[in-house]
């Protein structure tokens, strides 16, 4: 590993273990040996079914949860060395649940987001300055800032309890399946928002994911949950490939794989890591450009 | 007239300030006429706030019409005398399983809506016999509902409703919280149901793989029905789909791509292998010429 490597690694796991109600008849590992790491301005998606231990992984980014041995690492620092600062961390590192619409309580969506901030001690001006900033980030106008949260329809309060996140301005913005209940444009517009704000405010997404669709389309790495153990970490393209491991865990691969492998089954020359509509669209219009692949039809 | 019918059906959020003066009053169904066929399996597809979820609370009376009418097997859902008929015709799940489940154990949940209709108590068993057979749960009948995974839950939800006999059920989101081998359990479940016991399904939901083997796709868009017809009429309109906030399955979309860019594919194609079968001969066709 290089030197520029290592620094841009901001978040560092070794050895996880989580075991709940230890020393009793129901004891059970919901974290298994799980190492990882976490790069600056990277999009990472975490897959696997229900139990599989995702929910629990990452509520230990932030130190909710207390490994039950193993370490990690913030910037280098040891989040279970003696006086570490967890109140920081957790703003550094902010976690959106699931349906994080149902935790908005404010009268009105300002103050709504205000409430990070506050806490981390700004005072109401600073916070309000905040506050505006993590909204224009999720797109709600300035006309909504004095709405009820409760007026707004299901994916404007879901970016607005985002945005109640973002206004802590954390480095790493973890999502526990943020596009649940919603339209598909809905999806969509959240995941591209996240997307961006990689880029935009340098920051790392961690992504919580039901769907083999969208994190085909829009993740970097993907650590794949199994029984408390992280059972694949690579990109889309290669865990894909394994659909029939994948299947065996619960989970599956994206529609496209599946067209993708019967296409090539019927003798077509396409690449196996296709994942996305757009790449199968170009592959296959490229076959008829080259007018390749086809000596077996 | 089939098992529900609304005509001309209005409803309005009216919400309310501190001197009870209405303050704003928001149209969530305007003016919608439907007619369902006993026996069908009709989806329905809108964006957050269309009005779906609005219509479906219609169907058991748990909303009633600000204006028009709502029948359920010919009962008028704004009758009183019939609200408890209507309620034994057609039963809801929601989309949190976890909000549904009230027993200690999974025969005592199932037991819970028959009872409460005053079903004796042998005939009680004998239901619980057969809906946790209809969805596949027999083995789980003793278990605690907390340790069965969502999709387990759900279908325990739907054995619920199973066994107050219902003519129709009304799913509304039913897998929005399950992961993909869940989703698979409970619309395979309803689905058996509809074929096997010939319930009449009403499945609302943001999954567009989830409606590709209805009969019917309704699609609403502010408070009306805006596309009705089959998966395929309906999924080979990808561009209108689109404009109203909803999507397609992949190989539909794919083979919509490649259509654009010309080669000779069906619009509306809906399955993995029809997709073959059409795309293998306009790829031959493409590179004769």
């Amino acid at each position: 590993m290089t030197k520029d490597a290592k620094k841009d690694i901001i978040m560092r796991a070794e050895k996880l273990n989580y075991i709940y109600s230890r020393d009793t008849a129901f004891e059970h590992y919901a974290v298994k040996d799980v190492s990882f790491d976490i790069k600056n301005e990277e999009f990472i998606g975490i897959i696997g079914h229900t139990g599989s231990g995702k929910s629990t992984l990452i509520q230990h980014m932030n130190g909710l949860i207390k490994a039950t041995s193993g370490k990690i690492f913030f910037h280098d620092t040891d989040i279970y060395s003696e006086g570490y600062d967890m109140k920081k961390l957790r703003q550094k590192v902010g976690l959106v649940f699931q349906y994080p619409e149902h935790q908005l309580f404010e009268i009105d969506v300002l103050t709504d987001v205000c409430f990070g901030p506050k806490n981390q001690g700004l005072d109401d001006e600073q916070a309000k300055e905040r506050a505006r900033y993590a909204l224009s980030i999720v797109d709600i106008p300035e006309n909504f800032y004095k709405k009820s949260p409760f007026e707004l329809s299901g994916g404007q309060k879901r970016r607005v309890a985002i945005a109640g996140v973002l206004a802590m301005k954390p480095e790493i913005l973890v999502l526990d399946e943020p596009t649940a209940g919603l339209d598909p444009r809905g999806r969509d517009e959240i995941l591209d928002k996240v997307s961006q704000l990689r880029e935009s405010e340098h920051m790392s997404v961690v992504l919580v994911s039901h769907s083999m669709e969208d994190v085909a389309k829009y993740v970097d790495r993907l650590m794949v949950m199994s029984d408390g153990r992280k059972v694949f970490d690579d990109t889309p393209k290669v865990i894909f490939r394994h659909y029939k491991e994948l299947e065996k865990i619960g989970l599956s691969a994206p529609q496209i794989t599946y067209i993708i492998k019967r296409l090539r089954e019927e003798g077509l020359d396409l690449d196996e890591g296709i994942t996305t509509i757009e790449e199968a669209r170009e592959a296959i219009l490229g076959l008829l450009k080259n007018n390749k692949g086809l000596d077996d039809i | 007239m089939g098992i529900i019918k609304a005509a001309k059906l209005i409803f309005e959020y009216i919400s309310r300030d501190e001197q009870d003066n209405i303050d704003e009053v928001s149209r969530a169904i305007d003016n919608l006429d439907l007619d369902i066929k006993e026996g069908d399996f009709v989806a329905i597809l809108g964006h957050n706030g269309s009005g779906k979820s609005t219509f479906a609370k219609h169907i058991n009376a748990i909303l009633l019409p600000t204006e028009g009418t709502v029948w359920v097997s010919g009962m008028d859902t704004a009758d009183d005398s019939s609200l408890l008929n209507i309620r034994k015709t057609v039963g809801m799940v929601f989309q949190n399983p976890d909000n549904q489940i009230i027993g200690n154990i999974v025969e005592e949940d199932v037991a819970f809506g028959p009872e409460n209709i005053g079903v004796t108590t042998d005939d009680i068993w004998k239901r619980v016999d057969e809906s946790l057979k209809a969805v596949g749960m027999t083995a789980y009948r003793l278990k605690s509902p907390n340790k069965l995974s969502g999709g387990q839950k759900q279908r325990v939800a739907i054995a619920g409703i199973m066994a107050m006999k219902p003519k129709c059920i009304v799913l509304d989101e039913p897998t929005a919280m399950l992961d993909p081998n869940g989703r698979k359990e409970v619309i395979n479940t309803v689905r058996q149901l509809n074929e096997q016991e010939n319930i009449t399904v009403v499945l609302i939901t943001h999954y567009m793989e989830e409606v590709i083997k209805a009969d019917r796709v309704i699609v609403m868009d502010d408070g009306n029905i805006v596309m009705d017809g089959t998966p395929t009429e309906i999924f080979s309109h990808v561009d209108e789909l689109k404009r109203y906030r909803l999507d397609v399955p992949q190989v539909t979309e794919l083979a919509h791509e490649l259509k654009m860019a010309g080669l000779d594919l069906p619009e509306g194609i809906l399955d993995i292998d029809e997709f073959v079968k059409y795309l293998m001969p306009a790829i031959k066709q493409g590179i004769k010429q």
